[in-house]
């Protein structure tokens, strides 16, 4: 049973003791513990259930390439799923619960799964579930889903902020082992802005922990000497940042570099955010990421208690937590010995060092045999006895086929398969491989670099990361790799003597399956992917029915595909699967390493963007006014716009009624600010704008209005507004709401990268004015109360504009209607606005002035026959369609949709047209309906004759109204169509002039 | 073809499943085919099959050059929907999604299909009235959609919130019959039945140019030897103007990357597919408790299958913003697939200037979900000369200016 | 995540900053022109696997267009310059020549 060793641990601090819940129990740890170490060391070996067998797992590593001991973290608001215990730091009242069983972590009864393995092999699901059809959906895949998920559902609101970060910098050094500090320190000491950035709360990295097994030195003196060393130096240099708990994410295109920090994960009581991103670029990248160890397969390797040889030695030295009593450990390399050791030395019994090498280890070995240690070669595990703890091992020749030598009891199993570098950020943006033989690993290709916006290598590997395994080459490679990534940067590195003093390892010696002839029952129990159930007999199965491509096995077996993403598993699974096929593993090849490194959490992807700062939020200056005044909001783009102004105990249709027949009858307010507004100057300002609106506007006169149409080359129709001349140099344009940022890009495109010749300047005013439409029989009257200036219509007549000043302050007056009403819209600079919409409330009063919303305003241009872009348009409308060819100047020879509007089908008379449509009821028609027509298509689809375009009831004429876009419509006046509902109802609508109020404009022009 | 069962299964069990077969063969290529589809992804796969199946067309090979389903079939958001609002995207992706139901038995292979329903929230006045009239269209194209209340939606989807600061939810375009489906899965069992059909699945093959004789094609040379054909089809995504310009002809097409990701799994959460355009962001709920979420694509051409950051930026953000529970999950992965996008981002399945020489391409970041019904379409145009499902997918409606735009009814990739 | 440099500004810019505009060098065709001209000037593209003439606009910066050369395999960028050229110019085809030696787009070589 694991257990707290009465002395050593480096990591933790015994003076401050610290209380924790696991599953609702009390339990106790050091500061310096993780959950992880804090749960071994409270006997707590079993910490989870596998993802589809449910099988009991133990903790296996003791970083980030955990597989199995996950945890849901924390409560409420503060509730985190799929937690590692092993990157979780120990923190006073912290709470987790183990994750994927039921009832309880030790009695599951999803556990049948594990009963029915031999049933459930890789890809058994394609094959099954089939009949009947219905099931699956019903039946089968309820199942599947309840049994497989993994952590419990979040249910609150995230109580935790987060924020983000810009980093710009030369260097970027990604891991805080011996590598990275002293890539770090070459890189500070050349004048370099440096980022030095460690995922975990420690500097240093494995090298300090394996010396206090080996005793190996640096300089003469202990590795954790030099590191201290370099940490201090590091200190000194204004030009280095340095980060812990801050992982390298993942590297983008271009020197990007993401960044994620974790502040207060470890201290969830401290203020400010729980999570950073740091949205980074740099220069040269130095991933100093070094390696992970690999399991090795044999069955039984996921039996509680088996353990990385790196971990359980992590456990010991850093924590002074012990996995076992006996522990076995079983190698292809010299490396492990150190972890036999480390066991030793605290006191703990090694019963057999099982070495799959026939010649066994060099000096590591002998370290281990002065010890006393019983060391096998040539031997293997042939199984791991045991259910929710390690009971014994049966040993084997590893050349043989798994006859059982010998039994062996003991509580706890370190394996070590091997080191692979962690190569994933080196391969995110397109660094390749190489195959190392002599140490079966991968590693990066130094002459197939990611390559960065100049074509410049960006990132270079380090240390271990780079395949250099022992600590003497490790220094040597970082000093190097270094080295180059400066001269890069055109830093000069200065020689910095570092020399290391370690034993000596003999070569390594690939071992994929233990033993080599492992028979099919052995190969069932041999894991390969701890978390989602793989074992080599699935990937021998995935060969074997022809998913040989690495990413078919990978997806048809889910190896790697857990959220560890395969950091122990894929080397191992590519090595069965090359075998399976009789081909060397480069040819196989890996899978593609994706960001992130470690999962982020999506809190710190969004950053401070949420509720209300989710999106920037356009104010007009009549806003708060709006709502203090009960405005019901639409929102437009990232305006917000009052829909109406509801009074207590009105329905938002009746308001809308209220307003417009305020308007009509009297006068009524629009803030009509959000409308765009561009200027466009210049000699050849008239030329342009004849290009830009399908009418001429270069004939337009200083002091008069023309409506206008835009369209797209494509000939469809995108935009259309109000252009007034303010002199002959100078237009405004009016543009919708939506197109105001839009338009005006479109314009500066058009002039920028075609007619780049012609003298014309555009500006986007959109905000500088406040723009207020007076609206209604008494708009004249009210205005006129607040102005010397003569606004009669002989002066200002209507499409005509002037500079006037009302209430004291000067303004734009443009005789405009979208009404259908007499009409100013008043524009004045936008920090006048409010103070003009008091004064015309004020003025308007003894006519019961009210403002009025977009609904109205969309009521009020339907009663008219007005088209509203987005409505009658919708991207495949052109004008023809809206019956606008007076709107097309036939003496220009080209606008912008000209030549597209020739086409074919945009010629084609059998385009649906525009038209009113009047239900036979005064009901309102569904919006969006379709008429339908005769018969079915050969998609046997019913036939349409048009579509309702817009829809709404008017309190005007007490019925309801619409316009709509129908075959031949305009020579169909009179005839009736009908419109089906998605209710089963049938609507009955006449074609009809689509002005149904003030068909000769009467109102508008007095 | 020995066929997938439980009972299968319980049998190999025995024999510690050491006795299953391939699931497709992996033959040398013959020098002729009746028709070479070239690209081994779910559409040219399904265009095998049903060149088989409804044509009785079966000497075909289907060369490909990397492995199959290597490409954005394996690589897309897995929504299956119809709920479009131009009656010829309608017609094609009903076809495709009326296959899906079938498909497992079909093919005897479980491809998983989830009709688990598919909303596409309105977030807007504008996008309430652009549903309603999806609505309206669908009931005439016989897709079976509803337009449905924001209480509803809350019912079918209980982690969302419907009375965001933003963009409250007013309601929602829901297609019950929607849903998701095992991706690689459709490419397997496809393959497997193509293969069980007597059809070559050529994997590691390349084309390396396209021959003719006359305007007519007659074969291609690939890198493993010359093959000849008498009809040739091109279905082949992101590569599809490489191939083009070896048939001498040009493609309105432009390639870009599209980016998902997906975080780890938890516990079943939400049963329905939720799409939100406005705010640019749509998830399911894998059957493994994966949240799948799709992101954006990026404005400029990429063949790297890398995106920009800032898309998965904007797509997390705006999810939070409609789900403020997955503010607690992590992104376990993102990727990005390379995607080809027409003028008027439809598909274009058609002839070409070159008798013999068919295309289906252009799918954007809808082609999953169409895969069956494009394959069945795309196979009546090659068998045949003509499909109503493909009629007006046609080249030559760039130069006519009859457009399919379905951005009036969904603004947002899928 | 692209960093461009716009040749108005000089400045090195995160990719967030500009807004892509599709291909560079398009001559437009009017009223007059064949529907094929017309069709090859709105619709078809070079989407070539490797160099690529690009239009950017530093949208969040200066507003100015410009054009980039840049390779769509790899994303290198071999440099930007001015919108306001039919051709490139010929540092520019010097600097593509100097990484891809043998490069051609359209009639650029």
């Amino acid at each position: 049973m694991s257990t707290r060793l009465s002395t050593g641990g480096r990591l933790i601090d015994r003076t401050k003791p610290m209380s924790y819940t696991f599953n609702g129990k009390r339990m106790k740890g050091f500061a310096g513990d993780t959950l992880a170490s804090a749960l071994l060391a409270g006997g707590q070996m079993m910490m989870g259930r596998s993802f589809k067998y449910h099988r009991p797992r133990g903790v296996v590593a003791s970083g980030a390439e955990e597989p199995n001991a996950l945890v849901g973290l924390g409560q409420g608001a503060a509730f985190e799923p799929n937690q590692r215990a092993t990157t979780t730091e120990l923190f006073d009242g912290l709470s987790a619960t183990s994750q994927n069983h039921w009832p309880s972590l030790e009695f599951d009864v999803g556990a049948i799964n594990n009963r029915l393995a031999r049933f459930f092999p890789a890809g058994f699901y394609y094959k099954t579930f089939m009949f009947p059809r219905v099931a699956w959906k019903k039946l089968y895949e309820p199942i599947v889903r309840q049994s497989a998920g993994l952590g419990a559902v979040p249910k609150e609101r995230d109580g935790d902020t987060y924020e983000h970060f810009y980093g710009f910098f030369d260097l970027v050094v990604v891991g805080g082992g011996i590598s990275g500090l002293i890539a770090a320190r070459a890189a500070g000491r050349a004048g370099l802005r440096v980022l030095l950035m460690e995922q975990t709360a420690h500097w240093g990295g494995r090298a300090p922990v394996d010396a206090a097994a080996d005793g190996a030195t640096v300089n003469d003196a202990p590795v954790d000497k030099l590191v201290e060393e370099i940490v201090a130096d590091l200190a000194t240099m204004p030009n280095v940042t340095t980060r812990l708990r801050m992982m390298a994410a993942g590297v983008y295109d271009h020197g990007y570099v993401l960044g994620y920090e974790r502040l207060t994960d470890h201290a969830p009581e401290a203020p400010g955010p729980r999570h950073r991103l740091w949205r980074i670029r740099a220069g040269q990248i130095v991933t100093a990421t070094g390696a992970i160890e690999r399991p090795l397969s044999f069955a039984g390797n996921d039996i509680p208690g088996v353990m990385l040889a790196s971990a359980t030695r992590d456990y010991i030295v850093n924590y002074g937590v012990s996995p076992g009593d006996r522990v076995v450990v079983v190698t292809n390399n010299d490396d492990a010995y150190r972890t036999a050791i480390a066991v030793k030395k605290a006191g703990l019994d090694v019963p057999i060092i099982v070495d799959a090498r026939a010649a066994g280890g060099g000096a590591l070995a002998q370290a281990a045999r002065d010890l006393g240690i019983r060391v096998e070669n040539g031997r293997a595990i042939a199984k791991v006895h045991g259910k929710k703890q390690v009971e014994g091992v049966s040993i084997c020749a590893q050349a043989g086929e798994g006859g059982v030598l010998e039994e062996i009891a003991c509580d706890a199993v370190a394996m070590s398969g091997g080191w692979s570098p962690v190569v994933h950020l080196w391969s995110h943006c397109g660094g390749k491989l190489t195959w190392d033989e002599a140490q079966a690993h991968f590693r990066p290709d130094v002459h197939n670099s990611p390559k960065g916006d100049a074509g410049e290598t960006f990132v270079t590997p380090a240390g271990a990361a780079n395949g250099a395994m022992q600590l003497g080459d490790v220094i040597a490679d970082a000093g190097e790799m270094a080295g180059r990534a400066i001269a890069a940067l055109g830093g000069t590195v200065r020689a910095e003597p570092v020399t290391a003093s370690a034993p000596d390892e003999v070569p390594m010696q690939p071992v994929w399956l233990m033993p080599q002839g492992a028979g099919p029952k052995l190969r069932m129990k041999a894991w390969l992917d701890y978390q989602n159930d793989v074992k080599v007999s699935d990937v021998q199965l995935a060969a074997r029915e022809g998913y040989e491509s690495v990413e078919h096995t990978k997806r048809y077996t889910t190896l790697g595909m857990a959220t560890d993403q395969g950091k122990l598993s894929n080397i191992n699974g590519l090595a069965i699967l090359s075998d399976a096929l009789g081909q060397p593993i480069p040819q196989t090849g890996t899978t593609t390493f994706r960001p992130p490194y470690t999962p982020i959490s999506m809190g710190a992807i969004a950053g401070t963007a949420r509720g209300a700062a989710f999106q920037p939020l356009r104010r007009t200056p009549m806003h708060s006014w709006h709502e203090e005044n009960n405005a019901h909001w639409e929102p437009v783009g990232q305006w917000r716009r009052p829909y109406c102004y509801p009074r207590t105990g009105e329905s938002h249709a009746e308001a809308v009624s209220r307003e417009i027949n305020q308007t009509r009858s009297s006068v009524g307010l629009l803030d009509a600010s959000t409308l765009g507004k561009i200027i466009v100057k210049g000699p050849d300002a008239g030329r342009f704008l004849d290009m830009l609106y399908t009418n001429m506007m270069s004939t337009l006169k200083p002091g008069k209005c023309r409506y206008g149409l835009m369209c797209s080359e494509n000939g469809f129709l995108i935009d259309d507004g109000v252009v007034a001349r303010l002199d002959e140099e100078t237009f405004l344009c009016h543009t919708t709401t939506g197109g105001a940022e839009s338009i005006h890009a479109h314009m500066e495109e058009w002039l920028q990268t075609e007619w780049w010749d012609w003298k014309v300047y555009t500006a986007n005013v959109t905000e500088q004015w406040a723009q207020i439409a007076v609206v209604g029989p008494k708009a004249r009257a009210v205005l006129q109360t607040l102005s010397d200036d003569d606004l009669s219509a002989e002066t200002l007549p209507f499409m005509a504009w002037k500079e006037v000043t009302l209430a004291g302050i000067k303004a734009r007056v443009f005789r405009i209607s979208f009404s259908g009403e007499l009409s100013f819209e008043v524009a004045v600079p936008a920090g006048q606005g409010m103070a003009l919409w008091l004064a015309l409330l004020d003025a308007g009063a003894e006519h019961g002035i009210m403002p009025y919303g977009t609904e109205a305003l969309h009521v009020m241009r339907a009663e008219k026959g007005f088209i509203m872009i987005g409505d009658e348009t919708d991207g495949t409308v052109i004008p023809q369609d809206l019956n606008l060819h007076w709107a097309l100047s036939k003496k220009k020879d080209d606008y912008l949709g000209k030549r597209a509007q020739q086409r074919s089908h945009m010629a084609d008379p059998n385009r649906w047209k525009l038209v009113g449509l009047e239900t036979l009821d005064g009901s309102v028609l569904p919006d969006g309906a379709y008429a339908v027509a005769e018969g079915v298509n050969e998609n046997g689809q019913k036939r349409t004759q048009g579509r309702v375009t817009s829809t709404y009831h008017s309190p005007t004429l007490n019925r309801g109204i619409a316009m709509g876009l129908v075959l031949h419509g305009p020579d169909r006046m009179g005839e009736v169509l009908e419109f089906p509902g998605t209710d089963g109802t049938v609507s009955k609508a006449r074609i009809v002039d689509p002005v149904f109020y003030d068909k000769d404009g009467e109102k508008q022009n007095v | 073809m020995r066929r997938y069962s439980a009972w299968a299964v319980a049998r190999e069990a025995t024999r510690y499943h050491e006795g299953w077969e391939r699931a497709w063969r992996a033959p040398e290529p013959k020098k002729r085919y009746d028709v070479v589809i070239v690209g081994a992804g779910g559409h040219g796969l399904a265009t095998a099959y049903y060149l088989g199946k409804n044509h009785g067309i079966t000497n075909v090979a289907v060369i490909e050059k990397g492995w199959l389903g290597g490409g954005n079939t394996g690589r897309n958001t897995t929504i299956i929907r119809s709920n479009y609002l131009q009656d010829s995207s309608a017609a094609i992706y009903e076809k495709a999604r009326s296959l899906y139901e079938t498909m497992s038995q079909d093919l005897n292979y479980n491809v998983m299909f989830s009709p688990r329903g598919v909303i596409m929230l309105a977030q807007t006045e504008h996008e309430v009235r652009g549903y309603q009239r999806t609505a309206h269209a669908n009931a005439l194209q016989g897709v079976s959609t509803e337009f449905i209340s924001p209480q509803r939606v809350k019912e079918l989807v209980p982690i969302i919130d419907i009375s965001g600061p933003r963009y409250p939810v007013l309601g929602g375009l829901w297609q019950a019959r929607g849903g998701t489906a095992r991706h690689d899965a459709v490419a397997w069992g496809y393959a497997r039945a193509c293969s069980d059909m007597g059809m070559d699945i050529i994997q590691k093959c390349e084309v390396t140019g396209i021959r003719q004789e006359g305007g007519r094609v007659t074969g291609v040379g690939t890198t493993k030897g010359a093959i000849d054909c008498g009809k040739l089809g091109i279905v082949v995504a992101g590569h599809s103007g490489h191939l083009a310009e070896m048939a001498g002809f040009r493609l309105p097409l432009e390639s870009v990357a599209l980016q998902a990701l997906v975080s780890e799994p938890i516990k079943p959460c939400m049963d329905v597919v939720v799409m939100a355009n406005t705010v640019h962001g749509y998830m399911s709920q894998s059957d493994k408790g994966e949240m799948v979420i799709g992101g954006g694509t990026d404005a400029f051409n990429n063949y790297t299958q890398r995106g920009s950051f800032h898309h998965i930026e904007e797509t997390v953000r705006a999810l939070i913003e409609t789900f403020p529970m997955i503010s607690r999950l992590k992104m376990l992965r993102q990727w990005g697939g390379i995607v080809d996008v027409t003028g008027d981002r439809s598909p274009i399945l058609s002839k070409t200037p070159v008798e013999g020489v068919f295309i289906n391409s252009g799918w954007g970041t809808g082609g999953f979900k169409a895969i069956p019904g494009s394959g069945f379409g795309f196979a009546e145009l090659m068998a045949k000369g003509y499909s109503p499902l493909t009629a007006e997918f046609g080249l030559n409606r760039f130069a006519e200016g009859r457009f399919v735009d379905e951005s009036v009814a969904a603004g947002v990739a899928h | 995540m692209l960093i461009l440099e716009c040749p108005y500004c000089g400045v090195k810019a995160e990719e967030t900053e500009f807004h892509a505009g599709g291909e560079a060098h398009i001559k437009r065709f009017g009223p007059g022109s064949s529907d094929a001209d017309f069709e090859g000037y709105l619709f078809n593209r070079e989407n070539p696997k490797g160099v690529h003439f690009e239009r950017w606009r530093h949208a969040n910066g200066c507003g100015k267009w410009f054009h980039v050369v840049r390779c769509t395999m790899t994303l290198e960028v071999f440099g930007s310059y001015s919108a306001q050229v039919s051709e490139p110019p010929q540092e520019i085809r010097d600097a593509i020549t100097a990484k891809r030696p043998g490069w051609c787009w359209r009639d650029f070589a």
